[in-house]
């Protein structure tokens, strides 16, 4: 029997198990629509396709599996690209299915025609333009094996009107062949051992890990490793969760608002082992200055990734279960020099004990006025660190990697790379649908809240029930901060001189809101909030000029952190 | 330094586009480009001059790899290739320079394909560097309009490189 282009579309999302569908119709994707009605697939109407694409993206954070959004051609595409960037940049497996005008129109400045491919080529893994029925089953299945195998990204699959409405028999191809795509999985054996003769060597090493860890799922590996040499593990933002906080061996965050001592560890350090990392310009700073006495070992499975911005003495391609697996393997191997390795790192991890003593994470407490640290630091306390969190962008987010102890992988969801306004709610959105019993919450600021705020109506018409907790400081309070510091405390544009009234807004949505201005409520607004059904939203007015400290200014060095404001 | 790559690449829509859009966005140079389909009618190959340091040919190299649609990429510099590039050249040839456009043309090796009462169109085909220099002592005569191909190489020896390898 023959279907529609838009039915193979639909049996090919169900063949490869996709749930839940985020997404807005339109023109173009008018018969996908119609047609959606009769398969088991949940979609999801947000409210903004911008949103359809970071809801997606929470989703597969949350689960590690692909995330889909669907959206019409032109502005419907158009609205898509910063979710589509966003995920790129972090790696985020999704599959974005745009319609497009009929093949016949393209090209001639049709109504809502834009050329989707072209416009999201630099910031996709790949994508393409079905052309003809007869490859639509082939790409489908190409296009969700290359967002989930290697270093996973989102591809774009555009589907012209006309294809949708064309017939064909629907076969679904049972292996995917692509002769230029052959991801390198496996860690070379010879790389591997150099790499344990390099770790026995070393008298000051530490792990440095990145969000591939969290993207390949290989916390509990990390975690073997690092427990059986003994050696400290400093996280980035995107692989905040995915080793434990509260480990003795963690170091918490480096970078530009890492703690004192993580960044302190690298700059000492004689070995950097940089697992599923990117040596981002966040996490560096100054790069002529960057961990000058250590020799780097350099783990990822994307060959770019290695030797882009700094010097790599072993690179190790492969997926890192894999190298993990094997360093640990070839470790065990001489466990009497792991031994000796492990005892003899004594002096150096009391280094380090000494630094976190010295210059702990800190702010100064008020009795006043609300310190936004407070709050998260709160929030830890009530949600026993259980919650799934999702943040924006801007001070918040840099608070909430600081003060919040994350201790299970896929926890904290957060736009590390393009740095996404915006992004927090309805990605909190995506991770409440697919994970409906846990505890999801959006920490936001007042300014990037406002940049989404819309799908407050998603969420009460699909009964998620996300929790936002804004923290609200009537600035874009990241650039404020940088005005303060290097621009003379000269506010260009960053006063949010209208106050919203946020319980006002939540109400109007039909969601519960939640204010304070006094930190002896925070607790009690905390819990009550996280315990009213359905969608609330906790304002906190917090401190207005509160900094995130400590503080590496861009183009300096790690340790030439500022520690107070 | 100056580094002559081949690309093998899916023939599909789009995809040069993709191989001009990675130099553009990520900032590398592309001095030559030359493409056409292969002996196998499903690839193509490109053939790209570009120059940086070794970092940012070792950055090329595994960027252009990384493209879906790349099949193989070999960076010839250092290796043992033939490379070649052909140019079409209208010449202002009058009286008195006729004779002499002619000998040019002919030490070098190239062949008149087009010829009026005022100009000769010359074929030369050779490495870049003979092209460069045919160029400069045709100038002095009178360039109307020039057209080179950029280089195109091969690999010297009996092995081949298709996509089947």
């Amino acid at each position: 029997m023959k279907k529609t282009g838009s039915q193979i579309l639909l049996e090919c999302l169900v063949q490869e198990g996709v749930e839940t569908l985020f997404g807005y119709p339109g023109g173009t994707v008018i018969n996908i629509y119609n047609d959606l009605i009769d398969y088991p697939i949940h979609h999801i109407l947000t409210r903004h396709e911008q949103a359809a694409v970071h809801a997606a993206d929470g989703y597969a954070r949350a689960t590690g599996r692909v995330g889909v959004a669907l959206a019409t051609s032109g502005p419907g595409a158009t609205n898509t690209i910063t979710g589509i960037a966003n995920a790129y940049m972090d790696s985020i497996p999704m599959v974005i299915i745009t319609g497009q005008v009929p093949t016949a129109l393209i090209g001639n400045d049709a109504f809502q025609e834009v050329d989707i491919i072209g416009i999201t080529r630099p910031v996709t893994k790949h994508s393409y333009l079905v052309r003809d029925i007869h490859d639509l089953p082939r790409i489908i299945k190409q296009a969700f094996h290359i967002a989930r195998t290697g270093r996973p990204g989102p591809v774009l699959v555009d589907l012209p009107k006309d294809v949708q409405m064309a017939m064909a028999k629907f076969e679904y191809p049972d292996k995917v062949e692509i002769r230029g795509y052959k991801p390198n999985s496996q860690g070379n054996p010879r790389q591997i051992e150099k790499a344990v003769k390099m770790i026995l060597a070393a008298k000051r090493p530490v792990i440095y890990v990145g969000g591939g860890v969290t993207l390949s799922d290989t916390s509990q590996e990390l975690l073997a490793f690092a427990e059986l040499i003994k050696v400290p593990v400093t996280t980035t933002l995107m692989a905040m969760a995915s080793f434990p906080k509260k480990h003795p061996l963690s170091l918490g965050m480096l970078g530009m608002h890492g703690t004192y001592y993580a960044n302190m560890a690298v700059m000492e350090s004689d070995l950097l082992i940089a697992i599923g990392a990117r040596f981002d310009d966040r996490v560096t700073g100054k790069l002529s200055t960057f961990a000058p006495h250590a020799k780097i070992i350099h783990v990822d499975i994307d060959p770019t990734s290695i030797k882009k911005n700094v010097r790599v003495d072993l690179p190790i391609v492969g997926d890192l279960r894999d190298v993990l697996q094997k360093l640990i393997a070839e470790l065990n191997l001489s466990p009497h020099e792991v031994k000796v390795l492990a005892s003899d790192l004594a002096p150096w991890r009391e280094q380090i004990a000494t630094w976190r003593q010295t210059h702990p994470m800190s702010y100064v407490a008020s009795t006043t006025e609300i310190k936004p640290q407070f709050v998260i630091e709160t929030l830890r306390k009530v949600t026993n660190d259980d919650a799934i969190i999702t943040t924006e962008v801007g001070q918040h987010q840099m608070w909430t990697a600081q003060f919040f102890d994350f201790s299970q992988p896929r926890t904290f969801l957060t736009s590390g790379g393009l740095g996404t306004m915006g992004f927090g709610l309805p990605s909190a959105l995506g991770a409440q649908a697919a994970w409906p019993q846990r505890q999801v919450i959006d920490v936001s600021g007042d300014g990037s809240f406002q940049m989404n705020s819309q799908e407050l109506a998603t969420l009460v018409q699909y009964r998620l029930p996300v929790k936002i907790v804004i923290l609200n400081n009537n600035f874009l309070g990241m650039v404020r901060q940088w005005q303060q510091l290097f621009f003379d405390q000269r506010y260009s544009q960053t006063c949010m001189e209208l106050p919203i009234d946020f319980v006002k807004l939540a109400e109007a949505y039909g969601a519960t809101g939640l204010s304070t201005s006094d930190p002896a409520e925070v607790e009690a607004v905390l819990r009550k909030g996280l315990e009213t059904p359905g969608p609330v939203i906790m304002e906190f007015k917090v401190s207005r000029e509160e900094n995130v400290m400590p503080m590496v200014p861009a183009g300096k060095g790690l340790n030439e952190m500022v520690l107070a404001s | 330094m100056k580094h002559t790559i081949s690309v093998l690449v899916e023939n599909e829509f789009g995809v040069l586009s993709r191989i001009s859009g990675l130099f553009s966005g990520r900032g590398f140079n592309i001095e030559c480009l030359s493409v056409a389909p292969t002996l196998d009618p499903t690839t193509s190959r490109m053939t790209i001059v570009t120059s940086g340091d070794d970092q940012v040919i070792e950055q090329i190299t595994k960027q252009l790899h990384k493209l879906i649609d790349t099949i193989k990429v070999i960076d010839f510099t250092g290796e043992d290739y033939v490379e070649r590039e052909m140019a079409l050249i209208k010449v202002a040839a009058e009286d008195s320079s006729r004779a002499e456009t002619l000998r040019i043309a002919d030490i070098f090796r190239g062949k008149v394909v087009d010829v009026t009462p005022r100009s000769y169109t010359i074929e030369a085909t050779g490495s870049p560097q003979k092209i460069d220099a045919l160029i400069e002592i045709l100038r002095p005569i009178g360039i109307k309009e020039l057209v080179r191909s950029g280089p195109v190489v091969i690999g010297r020896g009996p092995k081949g490189w298709r996509s089947a390898d």
